[in-house]
């Protein structure tokens, strides 16, 4: 029940349901329909965490290649210029 | 899938695996606490890629496995009742009570059902006006502000056939608890990014500095493990002891703020149980006073049910990271996930079925 997955907002519409924020999210093949109240800031084609139903944070695109960033810093480059995820949808 | 594969890639993996060879120089104990960690761990077999003397333990991040066993009898006997429909996550259905659990339940005739969110449950309730309908909230802080809103909407609704079995605990007491062991052999901890999203990092800083022990903030896929890992053990390496956020991506120090209002709207802070641990004070949510009217163990009035735990079951050591499922007598004979004597071993998420899914051979 702790699985919380990364999805994309897809559709949003403010005040449906009685004032909630709701929108619809696709994670891969599948969308769901996603409370977005705790994610104010975000719209749609930005990507959430998404929990029981409810986005908990709009992730952050420049952040997202620090993992990345801090292992080639560590001096092993490797093959990382195959692995950019801005290259991935 | 975006933001999900490219943080699986086998080549960055190994090269951090190199990394943490490179870096370290003497035996160290990471704890991760959350459950999701537990799982990418073992079924990606990161603890293979470590060297020697780095050992994960696998901490008590499972809200599924921690809620003991009078909670689960509660559940039981509010969901036995005619006039109501239990709905709750699919996690606990199996979750032994002292003699049943809710699929037994269910299977007598119970109106027991799996819902994906809480607000399932609350529309269930709007549609439903004769029905009383209960979910069973257990959960960390990730979970704590989508059921707080579920019970926020159920009162401006104004339904009053919507209750709720809380049984809420918060990750940062917990840590406090094992760390206050002097049993303890945990060294350092990768904390847990969802937790954090909603809670942000400043609940930390005081047990990092009061035990000395590296906290990082750390995500849930194999790359972000294996980061967060490095970042704990440099800073053991070095003799620091700070918090750091690896999970950059999600985690922002101020955490969700509009989640943690709501979360304190409907929720107090409360002493609380936690299965192999004991009670914990102050490491738990209950429904706040003014929200007294959605609290099913008044209700239905269950708070004199009591039980103790399966003295077979080792959960608790397990849980505290002294012993392993397998140091467990009943590991995968008398206890298998199809058969559990205790949580564990039920939840995805725990230990036991971890290593029972992907290490038994
Ligand atoms: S294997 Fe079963 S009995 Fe043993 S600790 Fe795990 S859940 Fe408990």
């Amino acid at each position: 029940m702790c699985l919380s997955i990364p999805g994309k907002i897809v559709s949003v519409a403010d005040g449906a349901q009685d004032d909630l924020r709701m929108g619809r999210v696709a994670f891969g093949g599948i969308t769901k329909e996603i409370c977005l109240a705790y994610v104010p800031e975000a719209e749609v084609g930005d990507y959430v965490i998404v929990h029981v139903g409810f986005a908990i944070s709009k992730l952050n695109q420049e952040d997202a290649r620090q993992v990345f960033t801090y292992l080639a810093e560590l001096g092993d480059v490797g093959e990382l210029g195959a692995l950019d995820p801005a290259q991935e949808v | 899938m975006r933001f999900v594969d490219e943080y699986r890639d086998q080549a960055s993996a190994a090269a951090y695996a190199g990394a943490i060879k490179d870096l370290v120089t003497r035996p160290w104990a990471v704890m991760e606490i959350c459950g999701g960690q537990t799982h990418a761990i073992v079924r990606y077999g990161l603890q293979d890629l470590l060297p020697e003397g780095v050992e994960l333990i696998h901490g008590p991040g499972c809200p599924v496995c921690v809620t003991p066993v009078e909670i689960l009898d509660r559940a039981l006997a509010v969901a036995a009742r005619p006039e109501v429909t239990f709905c709750s996550f699919g996690d606990m259905l199996r979750v032994p009570g002292t003699r049943k659990d809710l699929f037994t339940v269910k299977s007598e005739g119970a109106d027991v059902r799996i819902v994906y969110s809480p607000m399932d449950a609350v529309e269930l309730a709007r549609q439903s006006p004769e029905r009383e309908v209960v979910f069973f909230a257990v959960g960390f802080e990730t979970t704590a502000p989508a059921n707080a809103m579920a019970v926020f909407r159920a009162h401006q609704l104004g339904l009053s056939n919507f209750s709720m079995l809380v049984s809420h605990v918060l990750v940062p007491p917990a840590i406090e608890a094992l760390l206050s062991d002097p049993e303890t052999r945990v060294n350092g901890f990768l904390a847990a990014g969802h937790v954090c999203t909603v809670m942000g990092t400043s609940e930390y800083g005081p047990l990092a500095e009061r035990f000395k022990v590296p906290i990082v903030v750390t995500g849930f896929e194999p790359l972000d493990i294996l980061q967060g890992l490095h970042m704990v053990l440099k800073q053991l390496e070095e003799g620091r002891h700070e918090v750091e956020n690896q999970y950059l991506r999600s985690v922002r120090s101020e955490g969700n703020p509009p989640a943690q209002r709501m979360v304190s709207e409907v929720f107090s802070v409360v002493p609380r149980q936690w299965r192999g641990l004991g009670e914990i004070p102050a490491s738990g949510l209950g429904l706040a006073p003014a929200y007294a009217a959605y609290d099913a163990v008044l209700k239905f009035d269950v708070g004199a049910i009591s039980a103790a735990e399966s003295p077979d079951c080792i959960s608790g050591e397990i849980l505290k990271g002294l012993k392993k499922p397998r140091d467990c007598a009943a590991f995968g004979t008398r206890c298998t996930p199809d058969a559990p004597l205790g949580a564990p071993m039920v939840s995805s998420e725990g230990a036991c079925a971890a290593y029972y899914r992907y290490r038994r051979a």
